[in-house]
């Protein structure tokens, strides 16, 4: 069991040890240490990203009594696959009225952020790239940039329904910014610190998601609507304004769109997993896999969400966000802190 | 023409294969009804008939990422030059299948002054559907009448092309 549980990390250990056997220097082992992480991460994104559009398909096939995909390949499981190699194969369209290098430019800019995401995500024991010690700040700063891509991207089409729709989506992705952050703060304020790693050493008996409901409801409120999923998908809202900021799009640019919706969503919920559920801590399971369960769980339920509840309106949402999970969310930091301190006047 | 193209060399159409095996599995059909056969469509996508066990479901509303056009009903003058845009307005390659006597012939309304005398007189068409409107199960019989035809893009030419 030891050994499955430190297969990463022995693997890197046989990594550096093979490269300074060649007699490299250390900051030469160091930056190809880096190639590797990013790869890894990388890899860990896509195949996460491919299985999931497959698993939102099945489940919301479950969810309305279908079977989903369910002949390429067994059980359907290569469907994503060949929607992939389809979407390579498809033309590029660019409007003639576009903004060319924005266009292009936007679709590759939304997956920056959303690997980015994933340098500071505890994957396991000892299993971070760079345990920053602002390592939530980084978190929450790197992710809300993904709305400069959206906008870039519904702006430069020059099309009146994109325009509308990266509007709605930079309106909705800032205010709900905002009861993010403050679910998040109370957190940190009993974890003491703003790095992931402290964060699940904090949650070794007790889980925050016992001490802080409230935190975790707001926090996955506030999720589902900065990942643009459904109930709070209305920047792409089919019925009234067809695709939203993609409408433009086409082929494999608009793939790009999709597959950083579905990174946005793993990294989300692997937060989520950090900060609340105990991030890779768990028993007689090796702690990466603890970690993969968790987060599918999670994601499961955005899942569940996403499939069972109609979209709700404009006006509903930002009401939403600034007179409801906003107080809320405020009102559990004063809680939250006013305990902390009784707690510790009492001396527990 | 396209006959040549395949046989051009082994790399090519190594890829060529698995770019069409990828397309016939995964046709994502704008979402465009037109007239009564777009309700059979509608229950085409739901839970009895189910037409994402053939990876079909995702109908998109952009037809920028759209690779099939069910023309299901019937088209009318009016409409046809937006379905005309619509279609050219889709990134190839791309598809049409006419769903229903409407829009392989004009239907029972073909007498009308109104009515386009079925959908092949604007847009290429690979597969007919027919029937008043045709069931579901015919729907899915024609995708995969279109789907062994994108797999076997030669045999498709000695039956003849519609463009
Ligand atoms: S073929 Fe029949 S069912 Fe279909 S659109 Fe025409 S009239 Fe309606």
């Amino acid at each position: 069991m030891a050994s499955v549980e430190t297969v990463f990390l022995s693997g890197d250990q046989w990594l550096k040890n093979w490269l300074f056997s060649w007699g490299m220097p250390e900051s030469w082992v160091f930056l190809c240490t880096v190639v590797v992480y990013a790869v890894a991460v990388l890899l860990f994104v896509f195949a996460n990203v491919i299985f999931l559009v497959y698993l939102e398909r099945k489940v919301a096939g479950y969810m309305q009594q279908r079977l989903g995909p369910n002949r390429v390949g067994p059980g359907g499981i290569f469907q994503c696959v060949a929607d992939a190699l389809k979407l390579l194969g498809k033309e590029d369209i660019i409007p003639a009225s576009a903004d060319r290098g924005l266009f292009r430019l936007a679709s590759l800019l939304i997956f920056i952020p959303a690997t980015m995401l994933f340098v500071v995500i505890p994957f396991g024991r000892e299993m971070i790239v760079a345990d920053l010690n602002v390592g939530l700040l980084y978190f929450i700063a790197v992710g809300s940039t993904a709305t400069i891509a959206v906008l870039m991207g519904g702006w430069s089409a020059n099309n009146k329904y994109s325009l509308l729709g990266s509007m709605r989506a930079v309106a909705q992705m800032i205010s709900y910014e905002i009861p993010l952050a403050f679910s998040l703060l109370g957190v940190i304020m009993l974890a003491g610190s703003l790095r992931m790693s402290e964060i699940v050493a904090a949650q070794k008996d007790l889980w925050f998601v016992v001490l802080q409901p409230v935190a975790f409801i707001t926090y996955f409120i506030a999720a589902t609507a900065e990942l643009n999923r459904g109930p709070f998908d209305l920047p792409e809202g089919e019925q009234e304004i067809i695709a939203g900021p993609f409408v433009e799009y086409s082929g494999m640019r608009y793939a790009l769109f999709f597959l950083a919706e579905y990174a946005n969503l793993v990294s989300v919920s692997a937060l989520a997993v950090t900060l609340f559920f105990g991030g890779w801590q768990g028993p007689w399971l090796p702690s990466w896999l603890w970690f993969v369960i968790k987060v599918y769980f999670m994601i499961f339920l955005f899942m569940w969400v996403k499939w069972t509840f109609p979209r709700i309106r404009v006006d509903h949402l930002m009401g939403l966000a600034w007179k409801f999970l906003l107080p809320v969310s405020l009102v559990n930091v004063f809680v939250t802190g006013t305990a902390i301190k009784l707690f510790q006047a009492m001396g527990w | 023409m396209e006959v040549e193209k395949g046989r051009g060399g082994f790399l090519l159409s190594t890829v060529e294969f698995f770019l069409n095996h990828a397309r016939a599995r995964s046709f994502w059909p704008v979402t465009y009804g037109l007239a009564c056969c777009a309700i059979e469509m509608m229950a085409a996508g739901g839970a009895r008939f189910d037409i994402a066990r053939f990876g079909y479901e995702v109908f998109r509303a952009s037809p920028r990422q759209a690779d099939l056009m069910i023309v299901a009903g019937t088209v009318t003058n009016k409409m046809a030059p937006l379905l005309v845009r619509l279609y050219e307005q889709m990134p190839e390659p791309k598809w049409v299948v006419a769903m229903g006597s409407c829009a392989c012939s004009g239907g029972p309304f073909v007498d009308s002054y109104n009515v386009v005398k079925g959908v092949d007189t604007l847009v290429p068409v690979d597969v007919y559907v027919p029937g008043c409107p045709p069931r579901p199960e015919a729907l899915f019989d024609g995708l995969l009448k279109l789907r062994a035809k994108v797999i076997n893009p030669r045999v498709a030419k000695v039956a003849g092309d519609a463009r």
